[in-house]
């Protein structure tokens, strides 16, 4: 998932969305996904990053991972949105 | 290769700065993994999920403390054990053997009462509904049967004279104490007379021993003052009965209704920040008590019949979660593997709800659903939790009150209860139901015994 350029997450999980002035707090594995994100990674390799780094089973990864991404889309974090 | 690490589902939450959570600060998301020393996840897979749990330990500290607060402030007090609140046997048990006697509103539960061993003339008998039969039973029985209505007081009469007994009654009364609404429905009115006339009907008959008054002013009272009203007016009536007919009474009852530790739908504050201790209650009450004119030696007894502030906070729910959803408006759902048919309270209550593995700091708000297949099986509209996962277990407080003895078997069996002793081992006090404890009592007809598709 494209993420827009601009955010800034810090390593408290505390983001920043500068165009819109928005604040959020993400917890450590929805940090390192939007960072992943950030970094220009796809789901499957977020996918595959996550289920190396962590005791979770893939299936698992892929639901969190498809509500996460909507809640991304929701909260206006996407590139394809403004 | 290194350690994989401590997985949770992400999440993200806006920080909406200005907007307190209903709550404000407070955390509930605080792990609860032992009850009495014994681990909830051990109870689940020992006893399943869902499962009702009890703590004996707090039973018995709950009814300690309302004695030693009522009985430091007043000289003869005697609490009955409310049935309809939790009549698991083993429940009422522990209240009986801290010296509490019976408080039924049916034949059913009179009959478990004295099935549990108490002597029937310490069952004190309310309710609207007794028929004949039961009051025969009563009064043969010579147990304390509290009138509630003019029907009632007329059949009594007729039948202690046909069984030659005087049966020994109380009245039921209801009165303004200030709060609203105003249970009016049960028993005699006070302010307008009703009560009185009771009283002289039951004198004037003969036929009663009228020994007591009763009022029950409602449930979940957030005013300890109220009590202390009630227990005003049921005192100028003891004392009127005395001036006028020179009879003493031997008690004044004043029923249920101390509000428990739960927080109520659509209150903002937390139930167990803003709820009179029992102390609160027991002041109220024992000073209108010595206040009111009667001379000490003949202070009337004080009955007691305090249902969920002795066991909401001694019953624990313990739950799985089956699948997280995201609703349409962007909203979290979770639903539990309890619903609301075994969880009747939360109907009333917004029930605290803990999560029972540890989780980091964060949380999420979510709608927490039951399992049924209906639209009412919300158990919490709005509740802040951790990232709970499929699998993950809660434990819900303040549920050992009503939700027992009001559960409804709903397209699955109910769980079991067990009772954690003083000691922390767990006893199954009731069992999972079966499917055949839930057709024991069908028949089909001849006819319909075969059919083919
Ligand atoms: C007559 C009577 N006594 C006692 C109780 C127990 O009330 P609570 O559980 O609110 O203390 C009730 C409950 O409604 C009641 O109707």
């Amino acid at each position: 998932m494209k993420i827009k350029p601009n955010l800034a997450v810090n390593e408290t999980g505390f983001l920043f969305n500068p165009s819109t002035g928005d604040s959020f707090s993400l917890n450590p594995t929805g940090q390192e996904i939007l960072t992943l994100f950030k970094q220009g990674k796809s789901d499957e390799e977020v996918i595959e990053h996550m289920t190396q780094e962590y005791m979770i089973d893939k299936n698992t990864v892929e639901k969190d991972l498809y509500d996460f991404k909507i809640m991304l889309s929701n909260y206006k974090l996407g590139e394809e949105q403004n | 290769m290194a350690q994989k690490k401590q997985y949770e589902r992400p999440i993200i939450k806006p920080l909406n700065t200005g907007l307190m959570n209903k709550f404000g600060t407070k955390t509930e998301y605080a792990p609860v993994k032992m009850i009495d020393g014994a681990y909830v996840k051990d109870l689940i897979k020992e006893y399943g999920s869902p499962l009702f749990v009890l703590s004996e330990r707090k039973i018995r500290e709950n009814i300690r403390n309302a004695k030693r607060a009522f009985e430091t402030r007043y000289p003869k007090v005697q609490f009955a054990w409310s049935y309809k609140t939790n009549y698991l046997n083993a429940v009422c048990n522990i209240f009986h053997q801290e010296g509490s006697w019976g408080e039924v509103v049916s034949i059913f539960e009179y009959k478990k009462a004295i099935k549990n061993g108490v002597p029937p003339e310490k069952i004190l008998f309310n309710g609207p509904d007794k028929t004949d039969d039961d009051l025969t039973i009563a009064i043969n029985n010579n147990s304390c049967i509290h009138i509630d209505h003019l029907d009632e007081l007329y059949r009594v009469i007729e039948l202690a004279g046909e069984l030659h007994k005087k049966p020994r009654v109380a009245i039921r009364v209801n009165m303004d104490t200030g709060i609203y609404p105003m249970w009016d429905r049960f028993g005699f009115n006070y302010e307008n007379g009703q009560a009185w006339d009771a009283i002289n009907k039951i004198i004037a008959s003969g036929k009663l021993d009228l020994v007591g008054l009763h009022a029950h002013i409602g449930t979940f009272m957030l005013s300890a003052k109220a009590y202390g009203v009630a227990a005003s007016k049921l005192a100028d009536l003891a004392l009127s009965v005395k001036r006028m007919f020179g009879i003493k009474l031997t008690y004044i009852d004043l029923g249920g209704g101390f509000a428990s530790k739960n927080t109520l739908k659509g209150s903002f504050q937390i139930g167990a920040d803003v709820t009179p201790e029992i102390s609160d209650y027991a002041e109220e009450i024992s000073t209108a008590l010595l206040n009111a004119g009667f001379p000490t030696e003949d202070l009337p007894y004080l009955y007691l019949e305090t249902g969920r502030a002795l066991v909401d906070d001694a019953g624990f729910l313990l739950g799985t979660v089956i699948s997280n959803k995201r609703l349409s408006d962007g909203r979290r759902a979770t639903i539990m593997d309890f619903g609301v048919n075994i969880l009747f309270t939360s109907f009333w209550y917004d029930h605290k709800i803990s999560p029972a593995q540890d989780f980091s700091h964060h949380t999420e708000e979510s709608v927490l659903y039951g399992p049924l297949c209906m639209n009412i099986d919300v158990v919490r509209e709005n509740v802040t939790l951790p990232p709970l996962m499929a699998g993950d277990q809660v434990v819900v407080h303040y549920v050992g009150a009503y939700n027992i003895t009001q559960s409804m078997q709903f397209i699955s069996t109910r769980p079991a209860v067990v009772l954690v002793d003083m000691k922390g081992t767990p006893h199954v006090i009731k069992r999972k139901e079966t499917i055949e404890d839930v057709e024991l009592g069908e028949k089909i007809p001849d006819y319909l015994e075969k059919f083919e598709l």
